[in-house]
C-alpha cells in the first residue's frame, strides 16, 4: 500500500469537497456511493516504527464532511443493529455532513460516553461497517462508510475545541454502588448509574486508571491521554477513584456490601492468567505472554528505557504467536522497542485472523512479518536456558470447525527452524482467578469465567459482572455493552428500592 | 499511598519499615505480600513479604534487602514520607494447622517471611523448631524473635563468624535423621537455599514447603511472568502461591528466570550510583 502524506490527503478533500457542497442533501444513492473513500491519515511506517506516537491521525474536517456524505442514510439502519451500544450512526453522521459538529457529538453521547476511544479499538468492520448498505453496494467491506473515523473524528473534535459535554447527573439517591476493575465494562457502568445519582466507587487494583485500555493497548493505537481525558469526564461527573485496591484481597468482595454499605457491585475485573500452547520450551528465559510484554511496556513505560525502572527484554529476533490485536500489538510494540525481525507465526491464513483490518495493515506497513499456516511446535534454547530458535511446522486449511473457520491440519515431516531470541504468546486468556478463589460462592463455569443471566447478575444477590470476565477474552465494546446491560439492571434494582423505601419523598 | 511510621536499619543492606496501611493489616495473614512502587510513574513493581503487622497500628511491617536501584531508593527513604503505591495483601495465605513437628528454615532475609508462619504454627500448637542461617554474622535478622518463638533453635553461619559454622541444610539433615521424623519443614530464603533444603528431606520423605519470590509485574493473575514448574504443571505464584512443594518445583529453571534481567538492571544499578557518587562529590 502506497503511503499518502496527511498532507496529500487533505488538500485532495479540500479540492473534492467544493464540488459536494452545494448537493449534500440532494444527491442520489449512485452520486454517493461515488464519491471517494476517505483514507485515515497515518504517521509515515518508517518513522513511526521507532516512536511510540499515535499512528492514525485522524481525518481533517473536509476528510470527515466527505466521508459523511457517503452515508446513505439508509431506513433499515443495519449499522445501529450491529452497534452493541446502539449509538444512532446515520442521524450523527448526516450532523457531521451539514458540519454540525456538537450535535453530532451530543447523538453519539447519548449512548457512549467514550467515544474517542471506541472510534480507535473497535472493531468495526465486524460491526457497524459490516452490513453497511455502500459497503454492500461498491462489494468491498473496506469501502463501507468509515464510521469509527467518524465517531472518532468527532470525539478528538470536542477534545481539541474544549467543548466535551460533562452529563447530567440526577439527584443523590444516596445509594452506592461498587465497580470492580477501571477497564471498558466498569467505565460504562460507572457512568450509567451515575447519571441516575446513585453514588459510585470504582477500586482499581493498579495504580493507574484504565484497566486494559492502559496496561493492554499501547500508545500508539490508543495514546493515555485519551484515556486519561474520557475518565476526567467521569470524575467531574463525581465518580469516585480507588486505586491500588484489589477487591477480594484488600477487602472481600462480599464485605464492600455488609461492611461498607454498598447496594449494589459490578466485577469487570478483566482478563485472567494468559493462556501458553503448552509445548516443550515455553518457560525459557524469553518467553513471555503478551500479557506480560506489554503491560511492562505500556503501564510500566519501559518503552522509555531512559527512565522507567521497570526492565523489558532485549530482542532482535522476535516470534509472536496469535493472530489476534494483542498479537498485532505485541508485534508493533517489539518492532518499536528495537528488535530487528518481527514475526507473526499464525496457523491459519490472513482471513482468518481475528485482528482489526487497519491493524494488521499498519503492522505489514511497519515491517512485520507474518508467517500464515504455520506453528510452533517447540521452542529451543541455549546452555543458559534463554531461548535461541524455535521449531515449527506448516498447516494447510481442511474441514470447518465449530466455530465455522476452516480448521488447520499440520503437514507431517513439515518441521523447520525459526532463529529467534524471543517468543511472545497472545493465544488468549483465562479468566481471572482472584474474585472466585476469594469468593467461593460465585458460580464460575469450569474455565472460571463468572456465569451471569440476561442482566448480567451474578449467583450473588446484588453482585452483577461483565466483559472479559464473563466472555472470556473478548473486545472493547462487548465489555461496554455488557457494562449498559448491568447497568440498566442495576438502577432497575435501586429505583425498585427507592420506590418502597417508606420515607421517600415521592 | 501508605506513609513510613518507622524506618529500622537491621544490618548493613537491610532494613525495616512499618508502613501505614490499614486495610492490607486487617485482611493479611501469614504468607503473603505486598507489592510497592516509589514511583507511580516509572517505578517498578517491588512484591514483597508482609513480615508483621498491627490492626491497633494500622501498619504492616516490610523488611527488604537493598539488591539494586529500586531498594537502594527505598531504603532512602524516611519515616514520614509516603510511598506512592502499596498494594496488597496478595497471595495465598500460609495454611496453617496443627501438623505436629514442624521445622522452620530461614536463609538470610527469607527469615522475614518465615517470622509470621512460624508464630501462627507455633500459636497453633505445633512444636516448632526454628534453623536460621546467613552468609555471616551480619546478615543475621530476627534472631530474638525467632528464638522466643521456637521450641528448639539453632543458628549457622557459611562462615562461622555466628553460632554454628554451617550450611543450613546440615543441622536440616540430622533433623530429619530423628526419630520421629518431623512431620514438615517450612523453607524460606534464596532459591539456591530453598532448592537444597528440599534436596535434603527429599529422601527422608517430609513434606516440605517453600515461599517462592519470583518476577513479578501485576501481582493479581494477569500477566503471567511469575510462572514456575511445579510437578507436571505451570503454576502462576501470585495467585497460586506464593507456597508450592518444594519437592516438585524446578528451581533451575525458576533461578534462570529470576536473572532474565540481570544485564540491564546491573547497568541500572552501577548508572544510578554513579549519579549518586557524582551529586555527593559535587555537595562536597
Amino acid at each position: 500500500m502506497n503511503h499518502h502524506t496527511p498532507e496529500q490527503l487533505a488538500d485532495e478533500a479540500k479540492k473534492i469537497i467544493v464540488e459536494y457542497l452545494d448537493k449534500i442533501d440532494d444527491m442520489k444513492p449512485k452520486e454517493r456511493t461515488k464519491i471517494p473513500p476517505q483514507e485515515m491519515p497515518a504517521q509515515d511506517p518508517i518513522v513511526r516504527s521507532s516512536n511510540l506516537d499515535e499512528v492514525a491521525l485522524g481525518y481533517t474536517i473536509e476528510q470527515a464532511r466527505i466521508e459523511a456524505m457517503r452515508c446513505l442514510q439508509c431506513v433499515k439502519k443495519t449499522c445501529v443493529e450491529d452497534c452493541p451500544v446502539r449509538i444512532d450512526i446515520p442521524r450523527f453522521i448526516n450532523h457531521i455532513a451539514h458540519a454540525e459538529f456538537e450535535s453530532a457529538a451530543a447523538v453519539i453521547k447519548e449512548a457512549s460516553l467514550l467515544p474517542a476511544i471506541c472510534g480507535r479499538v473497535c472493531p468495526q468492520e465486524t460491526q457497524c461497517q459490516s452490513n453497511c448498505a455502500v459497503g454492500k453496494a461498491l462489494k468491498d467491506v473496506d469501502k463501507s462508510v468509515a464510521i469509527g473515523r467518524l465517531e472518532r473524528f468527532i470525539a478528538d473534535w470536542e477534545r481539541a475545541t474544549g467543548k466535551i459535554a460533562t452529563p447530567e447527573v440526577k439527584p443523590e439517591t444516596g445509594k452506592k454502588v461498587a465497580i470492580v476493575g477501571s477497564g471498558p465494562a466498569g467505565l460504562v457502568v460507572a457512568a450509567d448509574c451515575r447519571r441516575e445519582g446513585h453514588h459510585v466507587t470504582i477500586f482499581e487494583a493498579f495504580h493507574k486508571l484504565g484497566g486494559v485500555l492502559r496496561y493492554g493497548i499501547p500508545e500508539f493505537r490508543l495514546p493515555n491521554d485519551i484515556i486519561d481525558k474520557e475518565i476526567d469526564v467521569l470524575k467531574a461527573m463525581g465518580v469516585e477513584f480507588k486505586t491500588n485496591f484489589v477487591v477480594g484481597r484488600t477487602r472481600k468482595l462480599t464485605d464492600l456490601i455488609e461492611k461498607d454499605g454498598y447496594n449494589a457491585i459490578f466485577v469487570g475485573t478483566g482478563a485472567g492468567l494468559p493462556m501458553f500452547m503448552g509445548i516443550e520450551g515455553e518457560s525459557l528465559v524469553g518467553v513471555f505472554s503478551a500479557n506480560e510484554y506489554l503491560t511492562r511496556a505500556n503501564l510500566m513505560r519501559a518503552f522509555d528505557k531512559g527512565h522507567a525502572d521497570t526492565p523489558i527484554y532485549n530482542s532482535v529476533n522476535v516470534a509472536v504467536l496469535g493472530g489476534g490485536n494483542v498479537a498485532m500489538d505485541a508485534a508493533r510494540m517489539a518492532k518499536r522497542l528495537g528488535a530487528k525481525n518481527v514475526y507473526v507465526v499464525y496457523r491459519r491464513t490472513e482471513v482468518e485472523m481475528p485482528a482489526r483490518k487497519e491493524e494488521v495493515a499498519h503492522a505489514k506497513e511497519e515491517g512485520i512479518e507474518f508467517y500464515f499456516l504455520q506453528n510452533a511446535k517447540r521452542i529451543i534454547g541455549d546452555e543458559n536456558g534463554r531461548v535461541k530458535a524455535m521449531e515449527c511446522l506448516r498447516y494447510e486449511l481442511g474441514e470447518p470447525d465449530q466455530s465455522g473457520r476452516r480448521r488447520p491440519v499440520v503437514i507431517p515431516n513439515s518441521e523447520f527452524i525459526l532463529n529467534v531470541d524471543t517468543v511472545i504468546v497472545a493465544i488468549g486468556n483465562g479468566s481471572n482467578p482472584l474474585i472466585s478463589q476469594t469468593t467461593p460462592q460465585m458460580n464460575v463455569n469450569k474455565w472460571g469465567n463468572i456465569i451471569v443471566d440476561e442482566t448480567q447478575k451474578t449467583s450473588i444477590d446484588r453482585i452483577y459482572a461483565g466483559g472479559d470476565i464473563v466472555l472470556g477474552a473478548a473486545t472493547v465494546i462487548l465489555a461496554m455493552g455488557e457494562g449498559r446491560r448491568a447497568a440498566a439492571a442495576i438502577n432497575k434494582m435501586l429505583a425498585e428500592e427507592i420506590e418502597k423505601e417508606p420515607n421517600s419523598s415521592n | 499511598m501508605a506513609k513510613i511510621l518507622v524506618k529500622k536499619q537491621l544490618s548493613k543492606d537491610v532494613f525495616l519499615m512499618r508502613l501505614y496501611a490499614p486495610l492490607i493489616a486487617e485482611e493479611r495473614a501469614a504468607g503473603q505480600f505486598i507489592i510497592l512502587q516509589i514511583d507511580d510513574d516509572y517505578g517498578e513493581r517491588i512484591p514483597l513479604t508482609i513480615a508483621d503487622a498491627s490492626i491497633d497500628e494500622g501498619s504492616i511491617t516490610i523488611i527488604f534487602q537493598v539488591v539494586g536501584k529500586s531498594t537502594l531508593q527505598l531504603s532512602q527513604m524516611n519515616t514520614g514520607d509516603d510511598i506512592p503505591t502499596v498494594v496488597g495483601p496478595l497471595g495465598k495465605p500460609t495454611h496453617i494447622e496443627k501438623f505436629g513437628t514442624v521445622v522452620c528454615v530461614g536463609g538470610g532475609i527469607g527469615v522475614a517471611p518465615l517470622h509470621p508462619i512460624a508464630q501462627a504454627l507455633k500459636h497453633a500448637g505445633n512444636n516448632v523448631i526454628t534453623i536460621i542461617g546467613a552468609r555471616n554474622k551480619d546478615l543475621i535478622i530476627l534472631e530474638d524473635e525467632m528464638k522466643t518463638i521456637a521450641d528448639e533453635f539453632i543458628l549457622c553461619t557459611d562462615d562461622g563468624s555466628y553460632g554454628r559454622k554451617a550450611l543450613v541444610t546440615e543441622p536440616l539433615k540430622e533433623i530429619c535423621e530423628r526419630t520421629p521424623k518431623p512431620n514438615m519443614v517450612i523453607a524460606i530464603g534464596p532459591p539456591i537455599m530453598m532448592k537444597f533444603c528440599s534436596e535434603t528431606t527429599r529422601p527422608y520423605g517430609v513434606f516440605t514447603q517453600v515461599s517462592l519470590n519470583t518476577i513479578m509485574v501485576d501481582g493479581t493473575g494477569m500477566c503471567g511472568g511469575c510462572r514456575v514448574n511445579v510437578g507436571k504443571e505451570v503454576k502462576f505464584v501470585c495467585v497460586d502461591g506464593p507456597e508450592f512443594d518444594g519437592h516438585l518445583v524446578d528451581f533451575d529453571n525458576m533461578m534462570a528466570r529470576l536473572n532474565s534481567y540481570k544485564k540491564i538492571e546491573q547497568e541500572a544499578h552501577s548508572c544510578f550510583l554513579e549519579q549518586e557518587i557524582k551529586q555527593r562529590e559535587g555537595l562536597l
